[in-house]
């Protein structure tokens, strides 16, 4: 008897070992790349800026040089560190969580905010920032880095959804883009491309993506105002039903290689002409004009199509906020240098010039500045902020609740797997019973 | 100094013999062993004891910055989800399918490189080791593209030339399934197959001989002779094989991170992480791991209890 104890005590140890022991591959580690600006300037206060994009770090890097120039008596030192996407939001959660660690300045993915929202909120409201400039912002983008009337994300890109159309298809099928107003439409177009050229007119990921835009673009979400689940409403099924029969009944539509937007085999895939055209936010202008170069001068950008009984012409999406956290020595600084980068006049210019992302500052649409010859322009065509500028009072927002990373999650795992890729599920089982799974993690 | 100079002695004295017992003590028989494993009990409480304790406090806990509350069993009401029962079948159709190829193709290979009619021995018992020493992450990245969705990828090009249709091997269940099967088996296979060769050299030859003139075939004497030699052997591999079986984690993220389509790659430690931190849910993800703990608890007790670990070999 004694034996057995012993030996179910080292099997019990065995087992704390073995649960401790998991996801060792993805704590701690270093910046892959650290970026340094102002360092040679004497009794400048040093700020620290974590993101996961190197393109957002050189940023703020160019930003503070600026800064520096501009007010040499509040010099900053700004060390920028990139990391990889989930390992800086893995640590960010843990420096918060206990109160130690945590960089002044971070970027945070859409996706990931709500989880930063709970709690003792351990980021600084920016509303004193944003107070007077309000008015110049599309604040759909804004209130989905808030919670309780406090903005918290600094925004990169309004994140209009557009869709970018392959020239050189619909000029071989014979679709004129812009007769095509509604989604049904679309879809007509869609079966005359796939006839006369053999290929798809759409691609729908199985994340969100494919998703989210349409449900939004309907003016229903994931939740209604008071934060009750709406993910089964007759909207969003009717919507999913729609983007099943894209794929699988007139097969004017195929989910990408990759199964994502943001991998190589979908860029190499475009790039040749794979699909007619693509349903995206405006901040993958840069993914074209970076990875996909054989369609130089061949893209055309309009705003989504609409629904029949919605006037809603785009939906903003996407999107990273930055937020400054509690545990900056110098709050104050920090946030006049992050509104300074990301939500004055001048910062959304640069946005712009510097990132090809949608200012999410209206009031610089037609600035010369954003207006002057660029690479971008080179690549798609001049009117890109005329078509905003027309659209600009029909974008839509998102809801955001703190639930909203787990309705994501869930779509992309278990619906949009089931309806659109394996054709195994039916959209209106698949989001009820999702709605039943989501609901009893909600408790 | 020349003052006290007995004085002095004595203290010297006194003090070499307080260090001699000193010593004589740490070296006792009773103590030295303690001293020994000493270290390894510190780095133990503190690195694992410890929070292990506070993850089963923290099971019982909603845990947000400056918000710390006691909810009672509301973690472990909604473990009972059907996410967390798909997590747990993919993990216990992996261990099943780990333990039984990592038990029994070892010991079919192990008695091949012990036979003396096999060559070159040395050359693959190294090819058979050397995956061990590779980082998973580099060589889940390998799989990766080896298994890629494209005609061109290697693993479709060997199906298509065989005329079947190419596969997306990452979104379909049973590939899924065969992907994580594949890269543990092939990592773990030289491991075992060392245990089992080190253990086949226990085997009294005499008991061969004796076979021998009783006239047994080869498989006879596979079956009587050698494999109840190896019984010890079984049950530790089959041990180790069932516990990293659960607390796999690796061979699942190298492939789809944490978001496999429809679930088809996640396992129980995969949704602790991903609820847990991903999800910024440590209360729930503390109780997924406490569930897993005694899942593991549990079945090893009873694989252990079945094979007869518990016995004495005379009794």
């Amino acid at each position: 008897m004694k034996k057995i104890l012993l030996l179910g005590m080292v099997i019990f140890l065995l087992g704390l070992l073995a649960a401790c022991g998991g996801g060792e591959e993805s704590s701690g580690g270093s910046a892959d790349e650290t970026l340094e600006a102002g360092s040679d300037i004497e009794d400048a206060t040093e700020l620290t800026f974590w993101t996961f994009a190197g393109t957002h770090a050189e940023f703020f890097n160019d930003a503070a040089e600026r800064w520096n120039e501009e007010n040499p008596d509040r010099a900053i030192k700004l060390i920028s560190e990139t990391y990889p996407f989930d390992q800086m939001h893995n640590n960010l959660l843990l420096a918060l969580q206990s109160g130690e660690g945590a960089p002044d300045l971070v970027d945070i993915e859409i996706a990931k905010f709500p989880n930063f929202l709970q709690g003792d909120i351990q980021l600084e409201s920016l509303n004193d920032q944003l107070d007077p400039i309000i008015d110049n912002f599309v604040t759909e983008r804004l209130d989905m880095y808030s919670k309780e009337d406090q903005y918290y994300g600094a925004p990169t890109h309004l994140g209009a959804t557009v869709v970018y159309y392959n020239m050189d298809i619909m000029d071989e099928a014979g679709v004129d883009i812009d007769s095509i107003d509604t989604w049904d439409d679309y879809v007509e177009a869609g079966k005359q491309v796939l006839e006369s050229t053999g290929k798809p007119m759409s691609v729908i990921p199985t994340n969100w993506y494919g998703f989210w835009p349409y449900i939004s673009q309907k003016g229903s979400g994931f939740f209604d105002d008071n934060g009750e689940l709406t993910l089964a409403n007759e909207d969003n099924i009717e919507t999913l039903k729609f983007i099943d029969e894209m794929v699988n009944e007139h097969e004017i539509a195929v989910v990408p290689p990759g199964a994502d937007f943001h991998t190589e085999e979908f860029y190499g895939f475009m790039n040749d002409g794979g699909a007619a055209s693509m349903t995206v936010p405006m901040y993958y202008m840069k993914d074209f004009t970076e990875y996909m170069p054989d369609l130089n001068g061949k893209i055309q950008i309009r705003p989504m199509p609409v629904w029949s009984d919605s006037d809603i012409r785009s939906v903003a999406m996407g999107g990273t906020g930055t937020a400054v956290t509690s545990q900056s020595a110098d709050v104050e600084l920090a946030k006049e240098f992050l509104s300074f980068t990301k939500l004055s006049e001048e910062g959304n210019i640069q946005l712009w010039k510097q990132l090809g992302f949608d200012p999410p500052r209206w009031d610089v649409w037609d600035d010369p500045e954003v207006r002057a010859d660029n690479e971008f322009y080179e690549y798609f065509h001049d009117d890109i902020f005329d078509i905003l500028l027309d659209i600009r009072d029909d974008i839509s927002g998102v809801n955001m609740t703190e639930y909203t990373p787990d309705v994501l999650e869930e779509l992309g795992a278990n619906v949009l797997h089931g309806v659109i890729r394996e054709d195994n599920r039916e959209p209106e089982d698949a989001l009820k019973e999702t709605a039943e799974t989501l609901k009893g993690q909600m408790q | 100094m020349l003052e006290t100079p007995t004085k002095t002695n004595v203290e010297v004295n006194r003090e070499s013999s307080r260090l001699k017992r000193m010593l004589n003590f740490l070296n006792s028989k009773k103590v030295v062993p303690y001293v020994f494993i000493l270290p390894f009990v510190i780095s133990f409480l503190l690195l694992t004891f410890i929070p292990a304790v506070q993850a089963f406090v923290m099971s019982f806990q909603k845990v947000l910055p400056g918000q710390t509350t006691f909810i009672g069993w509301q973690n472990y009401e909604r473990i009972l989800n059907p996410t967390f029962y798909k997590a747990l079948s993919n993990t216990t159709i992996y261990v099943i399918l780990t333990v039984l190829i990592l038990v029994i193709v070892p010991i079919i290979l192990s008695v091949f490189l012990d036979s003396k009619l096999v060559r070159f021995k040395t050359f693959f018992r190294a090819s058979l080791f050397i995956p061990s020493l590779a980082s998973i992450i580099v060589a889940g990245t390998i799989f990766r593209m080896v298994f890629g969705e494209s005609e061109v990828a290697v693993a479709n090009q060997v199906v298509t030339f065989f005329g079947f249709e190419p596969v997306d091997w990452r979104y379909n269940s049973w590939s899924a399934m065969l992907l994580m099967v594949l890269l543990c088996s092939w990592r773990w296979m030289g491991v075992n197959v060392l245990y089992f060769l080190a253990a086949l050299q226990n085997v009294p030859k005499e008991l061969y001989e004796a076979a021998d003139i009783d006239g047994a075939n080869v498989i006879q004497k596979f079956l009587y002779v050698t494999l109840p030699h190896l019984k010890p052997i079984v049950i530790f591999v089959s041990t180790i094989s069932i516990i990293n079986g659960f607390r796999m984690f690796e061979e699942s993220y190298v492939f789809w991170e944490t978001n496999s389509p429809g679930n088809i790659g996640l396992t129980v430690v995969g949704y602790m992480y991903q609820q847990g931190i991903q999800q910024n849910d440590m209360g729930f993800g503390a109780a997924v791991g406490v569930v897993l703990i005694l899942i593991i608890f549990v079945i090893s007790f009873v694989q252990l209890l079945l094979t007869g670990a518990f016995k004495r070999g005379d009794e």
